[in-house]
């Protein structure tokens, strides 16, 4: 185990602010999920959007589940098992992109998110490297 | 007898399919990226291979989480990409090599690997938006597929060694194929990245860099962290370098870095663009 990590009282890795979509998030997140996997059809997309709550209830969603898409409460649809690769086809119907559910999961402005990606910013090209710096 | 050729190694960003289908290849946030691919499209175009073998992962498109596959390979005769949730399907069909698929699953069981075998397979961006990088216009693929789907979506992953040694066994594969193709070998998604979470936009430039270093030459130094090490290191997302090293694994000949372009940031990710000549003789 690295030193960023620990672990839970039942021994499994905890790695902070890194959810490990895992059996037990899997099964938790099972229904959210698979409403999310319909969006791959536009057809559904538009269903969600013309009744979003007869179009969760279709798929069962927990509770919590719908409470967290309700208020697009991303951090809360991660904690009932929405998994982030699912996800992002609901991100996508509200009009959010990933640095948006970044911005919105780490409580920053987009324009703060964006910045905490650009100061990684460099271009490395077979051996030479040109940084580059955010403008 | 076939030859393996070499490897190509790259991101597959969804917002870089968005980029190409909007056509902003020359924008400034992109140029940097896609100029990566100037020399991957002069080998391609020497080289001209006949088929690509492609490790990837799927984003839920072809596989849900009520079946989900540690390995999958496809065995279709055509593969398509589809709308995976944002309304981009890019159109060209991709034709498959059945023969050489099951040939592949027939040496990995052999070498006690136990995939889940696909007669039908809908391909996402992870093997889309590398096929448009690599081949990009409107004009037929000159090549056949046998897609190779790594779960890096529902833990427990796979070993970073097992995916490894999948991928030697599918070198040995493509060394015993009877065939005369040209083959090159993809490994596709990476690198650190992570989109959920409280660490979300975790970039590590580091770890990127160690993998990049020590990709051609020693690939095995990647398999000294396991796949949850990985996801500290790299971000959940950026455990996708599990198909980069099953494709480096499948490179069995004597292996040079050509080029190599370490772009960040792409959308949340850091992003890269590896290729690698891999032959049967030693370069003096």
């Amino acid at each position: 185990m690295l030193p960023f990590s620990s672990a839970d009282p039942a021994g499994k890795r905890v790695i902070p602010g890194t959810p490990v979509f895992d059996g037990t998030a899997a099964s938790l997140g099972y229904a959210l999920n698979a409403m999310c996997y319909s969006f791959n059809s536009k057809a559904n997309r538009d269903a969600f959007v013309a009744d979003e709550e007869g179009y969760m209830a279709r798929f069962h969603l927990t509770a919590a589940q719908t409470d967290a898409v309700r208020q697009r409460n991303v951090l809360a649809m991660l904690a009932a098992g929405g998994n982030v690769y699912y996800l992002a086809k609901l991100a996508g119907i509200l009009g959010l992109n990933v640095q948006d559910l970044g911005a919105l999961q780490t409580g920053k402005t987009l324009e703060d998110f964006k910045a905490g990606l650009m100061a990684h910013a460099t271009t490395e090209t077979s051996g030479t490297v040109e940084r580059s710096i955010a403008a | 007898m076939s030859e393996v050729i070499g490897g190509l190694f790259t991101s597959h960003v969804p917002a870089i399919g968005n980029a190409i289908a909007r056509g902003l290849q020359d924008d400034p946030y992109w140029k940097p990226f896609f100029d990566g691919f100037h020399p991957v499209h002069e080998f391609l175009a020497r080289e001209r291979p006949d088929v690509a073998v492609v490790f990837y992962n799927d984003h839920g498109l072809n596989f849900f989480l009520d079946k989900m596959p540690t390995f999958a390979i496809g065995a279709a005769p055509e593969y398509w990409h589809e709308d995976e949730g944002w309304g981009i399907a890019f159109d060209r069909p991709v034709p498959g090599h059945p023969e050489l698929s099951w040939h592949i699953i027939e040496e990995v069981v052999a070498s006690e690997f136990d995939p889940v075998t696909c007669q039908s397979m809908a391909i996402d961006h992870a093997v889309a938006v590398p096929f448009e990088l690599a081949w990009p216009g409107a004009e037929a693929f000159p090549v056949k597929l046998v897609p190779i789907a790594i779960n890096t979506v529902q833990h427990p992953l796979p070993s970073p060694r097992r995916c490894f040694d999948l991928g030697r066994a599918v070198g040995r594969a493509l060394a015993s194929w009877h065939g005369a193709e040209k083959i090159v070998v993809f490994g596709t998604g990476g690198l650190s990245h992570q989109l959920e979470g409280g660490r979300a936009g975790h970039i590590n430039s580091d770890y990127d860099r160690f993998c990049l270093r020590n990709l051609a030459r020693d690939p095995e130094a990647l398999l000294q962290h396991d796949s949850l090490d990985i996801v500290e290191l790299a971000g959940s997302q950026g455990v996708e370098i599990l198909n980069w090293i099953a494709a480096r694994g499948a490179l069995t000949g004597s292996v040079r870095e050509l080029a190599s372009n370490y772009h960040v940031p792409i959308s949340n990710t850091a992003a890269a663009t590896v290729l690698l000549e891999n032959s049967a003789t030693v370069h003096a």
